[in-house]
């Protein structure tokens, strides 16, 4: 599905990802975990297209996307579910959703999406500045539904939220993923993420330090304790 | 001063108004969605009507000529913008600069094609004459104005507020990077936006063309008076433009009627009072 080979990405002259390398298989859901400014947000950013790396490649369902304007990126199957959620926020939540339609033969439908969304079809008519926090994470994910995404990207999407609601947001995770789309998680919850992969990488310093299956991870003290800080 | 004195120059005021609304329109979309200053907008009016006055003489049709003016300066706002405005966002100067520098080669372009004569837009004889209610007239061109006006700024207002079209264009202001991350085509939709404004000013070349007529120097004349509709009703808002547009259309005409050695005084003076209160405009966001 996503195969993401030796990208090199910088800010300027800032050199963030160093030479970084995964693959999310179809159907797979792989988590990136690492400290803050690690540089998980810029891989999220490589793939997408918004900071395309100066070398490697970004390979989606098989075909060659480095450079390509995001736009296209993302109409070839992917969804992103930014970090700070990022909804457009004069925009109605309505709106935000049907901007981000794409009819493609998916499954997701307006009305699907707001079935898995009850709270969103109750705000539709609000505009999405006004949302909550919550909500506004909810928002995101469903705009990301809309265009119909083979692989979806997700950029800490519990951040800042009540507890009961990262509940939620792991709920909603996990039933995506017996959907059967392949999912990009960045975390930094460890039990939501561990609980959800089905293998992950630890960056540090825009590389890859330790790749394992969840059980394997958790059983690794010295891995938690000096990339992680737990 | 008799009650058919205020109401004649309220509707001239009004009428004029208008034509300003459709100028001011849409360099006030172009200035509010894209943050571009465009100095060419006056040329767009120009162009416009000098493009519809030739498709007019051929045709003899003066819808065909509004659609040939239009259509043409949407190629031009096209390609000015793809070929240089895009490179400038965020510099204001560079955006005053170039676009000065493209509204003084149209102005000579102007003058070499249609000489230095000033000439009016044929009228449809449906839009000749006057309406007589009492004492008063009212020339159906400028109920015409007035009506062109209300008609643009529906179809603005729909497009931009109950289109998925319109969604796409606000959802590129808020944030173009994410529009690009749902899969919006930036590009496209930001040159949309550029050609919708500069065919408003197209639409107000035509119109103005057969009330004050085309003549070289008209683009620079209305280019304040679109700045200040826009600078009053505040940046990229439709209901400011209105406003904005009536009240300098307003003030102007009685302005003109009674102290005309002041009339800019009377125009601008207002303005000033306005930025000073509310420096993003009646109904600008800040
Ligand atoms: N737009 C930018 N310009 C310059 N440097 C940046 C930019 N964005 C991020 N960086 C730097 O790149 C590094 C990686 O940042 P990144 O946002 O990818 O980290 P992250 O792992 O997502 O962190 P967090 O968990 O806080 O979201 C950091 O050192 C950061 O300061
Ligand atoms: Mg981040």
């Amino acid at each position: 599905m996503l195969d993401v080979q030796d990208v090199h990405t910088y800010y300027g002259d800032s050199y963030v990802l160093q030479g970084l390398s995964l693959r999310v298989a179809r159907g797979e859901v792989v988590g990136l975990l690492g400290r803050n400014g690690m540089g998980k947000t810029t891989l999220i950013r490589s793939v997408v297209g918004f900071t395309p790396p100066r070398r490697g490649r970004v390979v989606l369902k098989d075909r060659d996307v480095t450079g390509w304007a995001s736009n296209r990126i993302v109409g070839l199957g992917l969804g992103l579910v930014p970090q700070g959620r990022r909804v457009f926020p004069s925009l109605t939540v309505m709106e935000n959703l049907t901007v981000a339609a794409r009819r493609n033969g998916g499954p997701w439908t307006l009305d699907r999406v707001l079935d898995l969304f009850p709270r969103l079809r109750e705000r539709a008519a609000n505009r999405a500045g006004k949302l909550s926090g919550g909500e506004q994470q909810m928002l995101a994910i469903a705009r990301a539904l809309m265009g119909n995404p083979e692989l979806l990207l997700m950029d800490e999407p519990t951040e800042g939220l009540a507890p009961l609601l990262v509940r939620e947001v792991g709920r909603i995770i996990e039933s995506l993923k017996r959907e059967g789309l392949s999912i990009l998680l960045v975390e930094q919850n460890l039990p939501l993420a561990l609980g959800v992969a089905d293998y992950v990488h630890v960056l540090s310093r825009g590389r890859i330090v330790h790749s394992s299956t969840p059980d394997d991870l958790w059983a690794r003290a010295d891995v938690k304790s000096q990339y992680l800080g737990v | 001063m008799t009650l058919e004195f205020w109401i004649s120059q309220i509707f001239s005021g009004v009428s004029y108004g208008a034509l300003l609304f459709l100028l001011g329109g849409g360099l006030s979309l172009i200035f509010g969605m894209m943050r571009i200053v465009n100095m060419t907008h006056g040329s767009y009016y120009l162009l416009g009507g000098y493009v519809a006055l030739t498709a007019i003489w051929r045709s003899g049709n003066f819808v065909i000529g509004l659609l040939c003016g239009a259509l043409a300066i949407a190629v031009i706002g096209v390609c000015e913008w793809n070929a240089f405005l895009k490179r400038l966002a965020g510099q204001e100067l560079g955006q005053v600069l170039t676009t000065m520098g493209f509204a003084l080669i149209f102005q000579d372009l102007a003058l070499i094609i249609w000489g230095g004569d000033p000439y009016t837009i044929p009228v449809p004889a449906v839009l000749s004459g006057s309406i007589q209610a009492g004492e008063l007239f009212f020339p159906v061109y400028r109920i015409f104005m007035i009506v062109v006006a209300v008609i643009v700024a529906v179809v603005v207002w729909l497009v931009l507020d109950r289109t998925r079209l319109g969604a796409m264009m606000r959802a590129t202001v808020d944030d173009p990077e994410m529009a690009r991350g749902v899969g919006i085509n930036v590009h496209v939709i930001s040159m949309g936006v550029f050609a919708m404004g500069a065919v408003l000013a197209s639409i107000a070349g035509v119109v103005a063309g057969g009330f004050v007529g085309i003549y070289p120097g008209a683009d620079f004349e209305i280019l304040p008076y679109a700045f200040v509709v826009v600078i009053v009703g505040g940046m990229g808002s439709l209901p400011g433009a209105i406003v904005g547009s009536l009240m300098v259309g307003l003030l102007d005409n009685f302005g003109k009627a009674f102290f005309s050695e002041l009339s800019y005084f009377t125009l601008f003076a207002p303005m000033a009072a306005i930025l000073a209160v509310r420096p993003t405009g009646l109904f600008g966001r800040a």
